[in-house]
């Protein structure tokens, strides 16, 4: 079974948050990247670029597939993790942790967003 | 959905399954890249049983064939195999295919999974004023694939006498009882083997490839690799690079095309020159080309992308497109459209990689 960590919260595109005061961090699931196989390419949102909740904020590139990410909530991109730049393939081996892909500054704390247990039941 | 005989190897070995022309083929077992490097560094084995076997025979079977494909079939002697795709009168594609001469008056056609029908239903058609016979036989033959600079040495210790074996030439020979067909032909590039056999004796044949395949580092390959290694050496894929709307000179495979010969479907319209064509790209700017997007260049729209990916062997982004002749020297500049912006690449010579050992 691949790993959803209890902590975070889901979206039904697959992608996790991580809140933290009005920071909010943002990855994909071990489902996706999984699903994605060899990660390739990641296209980082630029800093300071303006998020909506539901709308494409980024692009992740598998050897087969270019895949939107979804932004969870609203916010503006206040970091992106450069690491992808050199590495993509941090968002296969470690998607929860070294594989995020980026921060926002967000007082929207997320509707439809799904806990671990109702992500668990979306993928099985 | 069709299942090839492997179908429950390919589970056991945790495959991603995806439909492929209607079968339910692996696309990885590990990951691509890992799978695409274990081919170039040692070997690996593909089930491609999903392509099809048909039969040409009878009186007429050389006269026909020479007169249904572009190829020249008289080259042919027995125990030889030669690549040619088969043209509509428009010159534009039906498939692209291997021709095995069997002996005089005796042949075996592998087609592309996705046209095997559309291939028998052609050769039915065009062959009404000839005497020969046809038979699609696709649903008793399995195919396997073992590719790689480690192959011979496996294919040896696995039992096989192939070193004699030239490339574009097949032998019979026989697996548990089985007669089997393994020729020296593959879609990567590298020196390797392609077995056909009936339907039951693929699941063993596999298993015992794996046993001899574990001193050569032997892995299982899926469609996804099998796809990336094809394009790192510009191998055209019918659907992509041919298409019944894209004919082989354009597609830059104008040597399979004979004008020599003295009739033949698709003669008159290949005899015209063409006004775009096919060629090799590298990305400058980092971003990935995939099939179906825009090429530019002074500004205007001169071409499309046919296949495009990561290239995992060479490490760069790379492609295939058709683009107007104007630009298709080596050096030109060209812009790919990816998501409503422009990149710039540049055309490449072809092959992209070359692999050391003879194939």
């Amino acid at each position: 079974m691949l790993n959803i960590l209890e902590n975070l919260k889901y979206t039904k595109s697959h992608e996790w948050i991580k809140f933290n005061g009005n920071v909010a961090r943002v990855g994909i699931s071990d489902h996706a990247q999984h699903e994605l196989t060899d990660i390739v390419f990641v296209e980082l949102p630029t800093i300071g670029k303006v998020a909506n909740a539901g709308q494409t904020i980024t692009v992740v590139e598998s050897v087969k597939v270019a895949a939107d990410i979804y932004s969870p909530v609203s916010g503006k991109v206040t970091a992106i993790n450069t690491q992808l730049e050199s590495n993509p393939g941090l968002i296969n081996s470690d998607p929860y942790g070294e594989g995020w892909i980026f921060e926002l500054e967000t007082n929207d704390s997320g509707t439809d967003l799904l806990s671990a247990n109702d992500y668990r039941s979306l993928i099985s | 959905m069709n299942k090839t005989f492997l179908y429950d190897e390919h589970v056991s070995l945790n495959a991603k399954m995806v439909d492929f022309a209607g079968f339910l083929m692996p696309v990885s077992y590990d990951s691509i890249i890992n799978e695409h490097l274990n081919v170039r560094n040692h070997s690996g084995i593909f089930d491609v049983s999903h392509m099809g076997e048909i039969f040409v025979s009878g009186k007429d079977a050389e006269k026909f064939l020479q007169y249904v494909v572009v190829n020249n079939v008289n080259k042919l002697s027995d125990g030889k195999i030669i690549y040619t795709p088969i043209c509509y009168e428009n010159g534009g594609v039906v498939d692209d295919i291997l021709i095995y001469k069997k002996m005089n008056c005796d042949y075996m056609i592998v087609a592309n999974a996705s046209n095997v029908e559309k291939v028998y239903n052609w050769l039915k058609t065009t062959s009404k004023n000839f005497e020969v016979n046809i038979l699609n036989k696709s649903s008793e033959f399995s195919m396997v694939a073992i590719q790689g600079p480690k192959t011979p040495a496996l294919m040896e210790k696995a039992g096989f006498n192939i070193l004699d074996l030239k490339y574009y030439t097949f032998k019979n020979s026989v697996f548990n009882d089985f007669p089997i067909l393994i020729s020296r032909t593959g879609y990567t590039g590298e020196h390797g083997f392609e077995i056909i056999l009936p339907n039951e004796g693929v699941k063993s044949l596999w298993n015992h490839f794996f046993k001899a395949g574990i001193e050569f580092n032997l892995k299982p390959i899926g469609l996804g690799a099998r796809d990336t290694l094809r394009l790192e050496v510009c191998f055209s894929l019918y659907g992509h690079e041919l298409t019944e709307s894209i004919n082989p000179i354009e597609a830059d495979i104008g040597w399979t095309v004979d004008l020599t010969k003295s009739d033949f479907i698709g003669k008159k319209n290949l005899l015209n020159p063409v006004t775009r064509k096919l060629v090799g790209f590298e990305m400058v700017d980092k971003s990935i080309p995939r099939g179906g997007y825009q090429v530019f260049a002074d500004n205007k729209n001169v071409g499309f992308v046919t296949s495009g990916s990561f290239l995992p062997y060479i490490n760069k982004n790379m492609g295939l497109a058709i683009v107007n002749n104007e630009y298709t020297s080596v050096n030109s500049k060209i812009q790919i459209e990816i998501r409503q912006k422009m990149y710039n690449a540049v055309v490449v010579k072809k092959p992209f990689y070359s692999p050391f050992n003879k194939r």
